[in-house]
């Protein structure tokens, strides 16, 4: 115990507690600008169609599209991408419950995005834990499905606050489920006033040039 | 469970800036607006620097809340949840407390 006899002297940090994240994610985000890459961070609950709607746009969108998978466990959503004909890393995050600015840096390396492209960053299905880290994306789009219920922004508000783009999914179900849409526009207007909004269905296509436009102009 | 994330983050700071002297106690700021729950974050906290300089050390937390700036009726209101929204009606608010997540200080021995 040789500090024992040590003085105990209180030291002023006033550090962001995520800086090191925060200037990763800066990094990666002037690394891929150099590149004309644009990047967008895609979050959401498990099961509202991230990889549905991905696999959708590595098909029909005319400009390169490369994808970063994260997920817990497994291979099976890079799978997807690379048949649907994208290049794509997978990142399984083991116990983790996000992706952050180190891993996505890692997997910017594995995958090289080619000059120009789109690069979407799947991030883990979680509402809560994403919203937290940046990690170097020029955009943030949030995707609910209408199997999840109208409140959901009210619920996570966290996560909603933090889009640019909120896309509400699976309309196809719209017939069969309690789903208001304009409450569900209401609420997440209430938690982020700036954010845009668009209703798609992934599966059978219905207003996905809305999302294409969005991604050209919006976040291209 | 970001929390556990987080609180590997501040020991990792803490820890690089106490140069190998144990910690003794940090003190980090939590705004209500972050997302980061003040019981997790004690939960994690002794997981997180188990083994480290930081080992054993207190954890005191400096809760901020949410509280805007109102530009239509000119004054500074708390929130009472997530949503940027003056109790005069107008969402033309900017957010003056609540974001903030800062190691604010640490005792060295």
């Amino acid at each position: 115990m040789c500090f024992d006899d040590r003085p105990v002297v209180t030291v002023t940090l006033e550090e962001r507690v995520l800086a090191r994240n925060d200037d990763l994610a800066r990094a990666n985000r002037e690394l891929l600008t150099a590149r004309g890459i644009r990047a967008i961070n895609l979050m959401s609950s498990p099961g509202s169609g991230k990889t549905t709607l991905l696999e959708r746009t590595v098909r029909e969108l005319r400009r390169p599209v490369a994808v970063i998978e994260g997920d817990q466990r497994t291979p099976l959503d890079a799978d997807r991408i690379r048949a649907a004909g994208a290049p794509v890393v997978q990142v399984n995050t083991g116990a983790g419950c996000h992706l952050d600015a180190a891993m996505t840096r890692r997997a910017l390396d594995d995958l090289d995005p080619p000059p120009g492209s789109l690069l979407f960053v799947e991030n883990v299905g979680n509402l809560i834990c994403p919203s937290l880290f940046d990690l170097g994306e020029h955009a943030r789009v949030v995707i609910v499905s209408v199997t999840e219920g109208a409140d959901k922004p009210l619920k996570y508000p966290y996560m909603f606050a933090v889009a640019d783009l909120v896309v509400i999914n699976k309309t196809d179900l719209l017939p069969y489920v309690d789903f208001d849409v304009d409450a569900c526009r209401r609420h997440i207007a209430a938690v982020n006033p700036g954010a845009t909004t668009l209703t798609v269905s992934a599966t059978r296509g219905e207003h996905l040039p809305d999302w294409y436009a969005w991604l050209t102009d919006g976040a291209g | 469970m970001h929390e556990l994330a987080i609180a590997e983050n501040i020991v990792d700071t803490v820890c690089t800036r106490a140069a190998g002297r144990p910690v003794r106690r940090v003190t980090v700021r939590i705004g209500a607006l972050t997302a980061v729950l003040p019981d997790a974050m004690r939960l994690c906290w002794d997981l997180a620097a188990t083994g480290t300089a930081a080992h054993g050390a207190a954890l005191d937390l400096d809760l901020r809340p949410a509280v805007v700036f109102c530009r239509a009726c000119r004054t500074d209101q708390r929130l009472p949840d997530m949503i940027p929204l003056c109790p005069c009606g107008s969402a033309d608010v900017t957010v003056t407390t609540g974001r903030e997540l800062h190691i604010v200080s640490m005792e060295v021995a």
